[in-house]
């Protein structure tokens, strides 16, 4: 098939071997799991349990509701600890919801019953399962896989070709448990109805490709088919990806599925498979535990909340020349101030790097507009029209310039020959961005209750009118029926009276004799 | 010499003419910007800084070309750039006069002194303070614009503004930042 080209990228340095040197190992379980509530920002799950609760494997403790709604489940058996804010595994540390667990050591799991003729299941239950299993993307993005799954599309891309430097967990994963991965690939495609299905790897994995190419010949599904793209980075970006296999571009401010694709991640498809065929809740992801800063670099199947000062040791430990902890690869991730942060399913790899691996040292210099950054970028954005809109605070015309379609890729920030921070630009921008737009939903809110609210004054003041009105109008009307009285019949009156008094009533003394 | 300035002179006003007549001319038809559009880039606190008592009146009279479009603090720089950018106009400092722009802020009423007294629900212009009289009043955190009227209006000055967690924007990027990227 051909392959096609996308806009700009890098070849770099690979770095892969250090991890792959080890087959994947389970990480043993932590004396205490700090399972995040959130491993997306902008999803935060509601706790379903109390302190002190006893809790199984797979067993239900967070839940998203609405359309993009998942869970969140206990990795291991325990008691539950405390429901608390604690740092994750995300830029500075930020604190954010965890369910604490105790574990027993018993690791007694509980299982939704196995799905084993799932081809002749109806769609919605396969859909409720992927919810009800809490399979979120495993790429990064920690997006339900339920809501991507949601809508019929003819082309379903399952992304291995991991592309970032030193991370090796979908590669590890192919060369052990490819034949999980074609059997997630061929459920994801039934329940998408796809009728093409593509399973992506990059050229630099030989072995993992003949893995693949083996599962899928002892487990063939219709449309399937291998592709090997070249090793250029971002080729594993969804986006990039896409347009590798197809040619075509996803638009600016647009999904994949506005062209009929959806692009799962190999762990994602293999998590999918394992909940349906199995009933297994996501409760571990292999995570890449490598750089210069660890003694034995190697993947680990690692439980969700593990701490990852406890995941670090099991590689056995820092080296002296440690100098620097990023959750994720070299290029996307985020360095972490400590590692008493837990992995959640958004954590891939956790990279230790030495002293020479960093460049900080080079002081930042100005911008020369040498136009290096928009040579590299694969969005097809001006990276340095963008830093200048954004130094000068004008989010507006970031905005214009399409800062939204940024993949935070950090090839800019890696090309800039001034050492400039692009990408932390950028994403502060795009935080911003988000931010005004959350605060002009909060303005258009207040708007509405403000008009309800005048309205309703109105309202009361008009019948406040209304009752003082026909209070008046009842006054009067009491009034009303004693007419002006006329000077004769004063008259009359003083007459009666007098008339009375000279005629004593009849049977007034008879009445006294009786 | 006379006759070269001469010559300039009259070429310099034979350029005016000609460009002012073009400007009355062809100038180019601008649709009226109408008040809804001006109300949906205000930040809808109805604080009555500008001092036309609410969002949609001030909306009015910058449609109308009565106010000035730097009178809205709530609305910040940005506001003032987004309005400028509707406008045509240039955009210009916030007025002191009306106020400075702070940081986002929610009321915060102090349950222990608050009397019940129904005096800043009746203040609040979206609704954002729940409580029944002599009960204890709270302000829905989510629901507050930080617009500031209830802070007067309380006669035992429990309310307080406290600025919001996550609204407020991190550090600008620089030397000090740690970048990620590893040197191959």
């Amino acid at each position: 098939m051909r392959i096609h080209r996308f806009h700009g990228g890098m070849r770099l340095d690979l770095r892969k071997q250090a991890a792959l040197a080890r087959p994947i190992r389970p990480c043993p379980l932590p004396p205490q799991l700090a399972i995040p509530l959130a491993a997306r920002a902008d999803m935060a799950a509601r706790a379903v349990v109390a302190p002190g609760r006893r809790v199984r494997r797979g067993e239900v403790i967070g839940r998203i509701e609405g359309a993009h709604g998942t869970t969140v489940h206990a990795s291991t058996s325990g008691t539950v600890l405390a429901v608390e804010a604690r740092p994750l595994a995300d830029a500075d540390a930020r604190a954010g919801p965890c369910v604490v667990i105790e574990p027993d050591g018993a690791d007694d799991e509980q299982r939704l019953p196995p799905i084993e003729d799932w081809r002749d299941a109806p769609r919605a239950a396969l859909l409720e399962r992927l919810r009800e299993t809490g399979i979120v993307g495993l790429g990064g993005g920690a997006f339900p896989s339920a809501a991507k799954l949601a809508g019929a599309q003819p082309t379903l891309i399952v992304n291995g070709a991991e592309c970032e430097p030193y991370v090796a967990c979908d590669e590890a994963l192919l060369r052990e448990r490819a034949e999980e991965v074609v059997a997630g690939a061929a459920l994801l495609a039934h329940v998408l109805g796809a009728a093409r299905t593509f399973i992506a790897v990059e050229e630099a994995m030989p072995q993992a490709l003949a893995a693949l190419e083996s599962a899928l010949h002892a487990a063939p599904f219709e449309g399937a088919a291998l592709a090997a793209v070249p090793t250029r980075y971002p080729e594993g970006g969804e986006r990039q990806l896409i347009q590798a296999l197809t040619g075509r571009e996803v638009p600016s401010g647009g999904l994949p599925q506005d062209l009929g694709i959806v692009c799962h991640n190999v762990a994602t498809a293999a998590a999918a498979w394992r909940a349906v065929a199995r009933g297994e809740a996501l409760t571990a992801r292999i995570v890449t535990v490598t750089g210069a800063g660890v003694v034995e670099p190697g993947n680990f199947e690692v439980r969700l909340g593990t701490p990852l000062a406890w995941l670090v040791e099991q590689a056995g430990g820092y080296t002296a020349r440690a100098a620097r902890l990023l959750a994720g690869g070299p290029m996307t991730g985020v360095a972490l101030p400590h590692d008493d942060v837990p992995a959640s399913a958004a954590t891939h790899c956790v990279l230790v790097l030495a002293e020479h691996d960093l460049r900080d040292a080079a002081p930042e210099l100005p911008c020369i507009r040498c136009a290096e950054c928009a040579r590299v970028c694969p969005a097809r954005l001006q990276p340095l029209q963008l830093l200048a809109d954004l130094r000068a605070d004008d989010t507006a015309e970031a905005r214009a310039h399409a800062l939204a379609d940024c993949i935070e890729c950090g090839l800019c920030a890696y090309a800039c020959p001034s050492h400039i921070p692009l990408v932390d630009w950028f994403r502060r921008g795009k935080a911003e961005l988000r931010a005004q737009a959350a605060a002009r939903a909060n303005a258009d809110a207040a708007r509405e209750r403000y008009r309800a609210r005048e309205a309703r004054l109105a309202r009361e003041r008009e019948e406040r009118l209304q009752r003082s009105a026909a209070r008046r109008a009842e006054l009067a009307a009491a009034q009303a029926p004693t007419p002006p009285i006329s000077k004769d019949a004063v008259l009359a009156a003083i007459a009666r009276g007098r008339a009375r008094k000279r005629v004593p009533p009849p049977g007034g003394e008879s009445g006294g004799d009786a | 010499m006379f006759a070269a300035l001469l010559t300039l002179v009259l070429v310099g006003a034979a350029f005016a003419l000609a460009l002012r007549c073009a400007e009355r001319r062809l100038r180019a038809a601008r649709a009226p910007v109408t008040a809804d559009a001006i109300d949906a880039l205000l930040p809808q606190t109805q604080c009555g800084q500008c001092g036309y008592g609410g969002c949609r009146p001030y909306a009015e009279a910058l449609a109308r070309g009565e106010a000035d479009l730097n009178r809205c603090p709530p609305g910040g720089m940005a506001g003032v750039r987004a309005l400028a950018n509707l406008l045509g106009r240039a955009p210009k400092p916030i007025d002191p006069a009306c106020g400075r722009e702070k940081p986002p802020a929610v009321a915060l009423i102090d349950e222990d002194v608050c009397i019940g007294c129904t005096k800043c629900i009746q203040a609040c212009p979206v609704d954002a303070i729940v409580g029944a009289s002599r009960l204890m009043h709270t302000v829905v955190g989510d629901l507050c614009t930080g617009c500031e009227l209830c802070v007067p209006a309380c006669p035992v000055d429990c309310i307080a503004m406290a600025p919001v967690e996550g609204r407020t924007p991190p550090p600008r990027p620089g030397a000090a930042a740690r970048t990620q990227v590893a040197a191959s």
